[in-house]
C-alpha cells in the first residue's frame, strides 16, 4: 500500500487522499492580458521533476501542499499551506 | 504462402525476415524528421511519402517501434463521439482502418465486433440518446438499445451487475472493431520503408535547433540532424519535447492500466464498455479478455502497474460477469497518457515555424491512428491544417473554443 503524509494526521494510505493539481499563481486578472490569463487558465507544467502538488486528505477536510518528483513519484515532503518554512 | 514457408524451411540459412531496414546512421539532413515511432508518427511518414511525394524523412524513436502507447491500449476502434467534429474525425479513421490490412498487404486482424457503451441511470442514458443523435446526423451507425438487446448480444452478462448497478440501456454502435496493434505499426512501418522513408530505433531526441522562431534541426542520441520541418508525435513524452520547443501545452500525464485474462475459447463478440463500473472490455483473437479502466488518479510519468487497478477493474468485472471469478489475469501493464482539458487530442501548427505537434491522445490515440498520419502528412506538406483537424489545434485553448469530448471518453475519467 502507498502512503502518503498529511501534516496534521501523519502517514496514511494514499486511498485517503485526493490530488488536487499543480500548485499555481493567479496572475492578477485586472493587469493581465487575455493571452496571459488563457495560459493561466489551461497550460500546465507537464513535464517531469520535483513540483509543488495541491492534495486533500479526505476523511479531515485538510488541503496542503506536496512536493513530488512526478517521474519517480517519491514525495520530498509535505507541509499546510503558508507553512514551508516549518515543514 | 506455404510454399513460401516451405522454401524458407528448406534453405539452410534462415534469415529473419525483416519489415524496414536497420537504418543507424542518419544523413546530415532530411526534408522533415518524425519523433516518435509509433502507429502515429509512421502512419505520418507513411502518408507523407505516399500522398505527398516527401519521402527524404527520418523517423526517431526512443525505444523500438510500437513499443509506447501504440503497444499499450486496448485496441478499440470507434467514431461514436460526443461533439461533431470528433464524430466526423473520428469516422474517417475507422473508413480507412476498414481497407487498411489490404492497403498495408498486412493482416490487422481487424474484427468489427459491434460496440455497447452501457449506461446504468437515467443520465447516462441520456447522455447516449445525444450522442446517438449526433452520430446519426453525421451519419454514423450508432443507436440506443435496451436491455433485451444487450442481452441478446451478450447472455452471459449480468444485466443487474449483481444487484449493484442495473443497466438501463445502452448506445450501440456496429462499426466499433478491435485490431492488432502491433501490425498496425509494422505494416506502416514497412510501407514507408519501402518508399524510402528511414526508421532510426533506439535514438534518442535530446535537443531542438530552434533560431529566430523557425526549426532549424534536432539533436540526437546518433548527432545532430537538419531539417525545416519537425512532428512530435511522442503521445506521454509530448510535454518534454514542447518543453525543448518553449512551446506551452495544457497536456499533463496520467498513466493508464489494462490487463489481460488467461485465454478461453471464444464466448464474448461484442466490446462492452461501462462508464459507472470503469470498464471497457473485450476478448482478442488469441481468446484471452482484454481490459482496461479510467485513468490513475493523479500525475506520474512512469508505465508502472498497481495491485489497486487489478483489484478495483476485476471487482467490476465480477459484477458483470459473476462467471469468470476462477479465471486468472495474466499480464498487465500502463501507459503514459497524454490528458487534455477538454478530451480532444491537439494536432496541427505550433507558435514555432516548421514544429507540428501530434500530442493530447490521452486515452483515445489508436483509433485515430490512420487520419491523424494522413491529416499530419498534409499539415506537413502544406504547412497548413486541414480543415478536418482545424477544431484541434493547440490555438483553441487561447481562443476559449474547445471541443469537448468528455460525455464520450470511454470510461469516466
Amino acid at each position: 500500500m502507498k502512503l502518503l503524509t498529511c501534516p496534521v494526521n501523519g502517514t496514511r494510505p494514499l486511498s485517503e487522499f485526493v490530488f488536487g493539481g499543480e500548485m499555481r499563481n493567479m496572475p492578477d486578472p485586472a493587469q493581465a492580458s487575455d493571452s496571459a490569463w488563457a495560459a493561466y487558465v489551461y497550460n500546465r507544467t507537464g513535464a517531469p521533476g520535483l513540483k509543488k502538488e495541491w492534495w486533500f486528505h479526505s476523511p479531515s477536510g485538510t488541503w496542503f501542499v506536496a512536493e513530488r518528483n512526478t517521474l519517480t513519484d517519491q514525495v520530498a515532503r509535505t507541509y499546510l499551506y503558508g507553512q514551508e518554512d516549518k515543514a | 504462402m506455404p510454399l513460401r514457408l516451405l522454401k524458407y524451411a528448406l534453405s539452410r540459412k534462415h534469415p529473419a525476415p525483416r519489415f524496414f531496414r536497420d537504418c543507424t546512421e542518419p544523413k546530415k539532413s532530411y526534408d522533415a524528421v518524425i519523433i516518435g515511432g509509433g502507429g502515429h508518427g509512421l502512419a505520418a511518414a507513411y502518408y507523407l511519402a505516399k500522398d505527398h511525394g516527401i519521402t527524404n524523412v527520418a523517423v526517431l524513436e526512443k525505444g523500438y517501434i510500437g513499443g509506447g502507447n501504440t503497444g499499450r491500449n486496448t485496441t478499440i476502434v470507434r467514431s461514436n463521439y460526443l461533439t461533431p467534429e470528433g464524430v466526423n474525425f473520428y469516422d474517417a479513421s475507422v473508413k480507412i482502418y476498414e481497407g487498411l490490412s489490404e492497403e498495408l498487404d498486412i493482416n490487422l486482424f481487424y474484427s468489427t465486433r459491434g460496440h455497447f457503451t452501457l449506461a446504468h441511470t437515467e443520465s447516462a442514458l441520456r447522455t447516449m440518446r445525444w450522442r446517438a443523435e449526433v452520430n446519426k446526423h453525421v451519419g454514423v451507425d450508432s443507436y440506443v438499445v435496451g436491455p433485451d438487446e444487450i442481452s441478446k448480444a451478450c447472455p452471459q452478462l449480468d444485466i443487474s451487475c449483481s444487484g449493484k448497478a442495473p443497466i438501463v440501456g445502452a448506445l450501440y454502435h456496429g462499426p466499433g472493431s478491435i485490431a492488432r496493434h502491433d501490425a498496425v505499426a509494422w505494416g506502416y512501418a514497412r510501407g514507408a520503408d519501402s518508399m524510402g522513408v528511414e526508421i532510426f530505433q533506439n535514438t534518442e531526441v535530446t535537443g531542438l535547433d530552434i533560431q529566430s522562431g523557425k526549426i532549424k534541426g534536432v539533436h540526437t542520441s546518433r548527432g545532430y540532424i537538419a531539417t525545416n520541418k519537425v512532428l512530435s508525435a511522442v503521445a506521454g513524452f509530448t510535454p518534454r519535447i514542447t518543453n525543448m520547443a518553449g512551446v506551452d501545452t495544457p497536456i499533463v500525464i496520467h498513466p493508464l492500466q489494462a490487463c489481460v485474462s488467461e485465454p478461453m475459447k471464444p464466448w464474448l463478440d461484442t466490446i462492452l464498455v461501462s462508464g459507472s463500473l470503469h470498464v471497457y472490455v473485450s476478448q482478442s483473437s488469441r481468446g484471452e479478455l482484454v481490459m482496461g479502466s479510467s485513468l490513475d488518479p493523479y500525475e506520474v510519468h512512469s508505465t508502472r502497474s498497481s495491485l489497486d487497478f487489478v483489484e478495483g477493474l476485476t471487482s467490476h468485472m465480477l459484477d458483470m460477469f459473476p462467471f469468470l471469478s476462477n479465471v486468472k489475469i495474466v499480464r498487465q501493464w500502463a501507459g503514459m497518457a497524454d490528458m487534455t482539458p477538454d478530451f480532444s487530442p491537439i494536432m496541427g501548427t505550433t507558435p514555432v515555424e516548421g514544429f507540428y505537434l501530434d500530442a493530447g491522445w490521452g486515452t483515445w490515440g489508436f483509433k485515430a491512428t490512420p487520419i491523424s498520419g494522413k491529416t499530419m502528412a498534409a499539415t506537413m506538406a502544406n504547412d497548413q491544417a486541414p480543415e478536418l483537424i482545424k477544431p484541434f489545434r493547440l490555438s483553441r485553448f487561447e481562443d476559449y473554443d474547445l471541443t469537448g469530448e468528455k460525455g464520450a471518453a470511454s470510461v469516466g475519467h
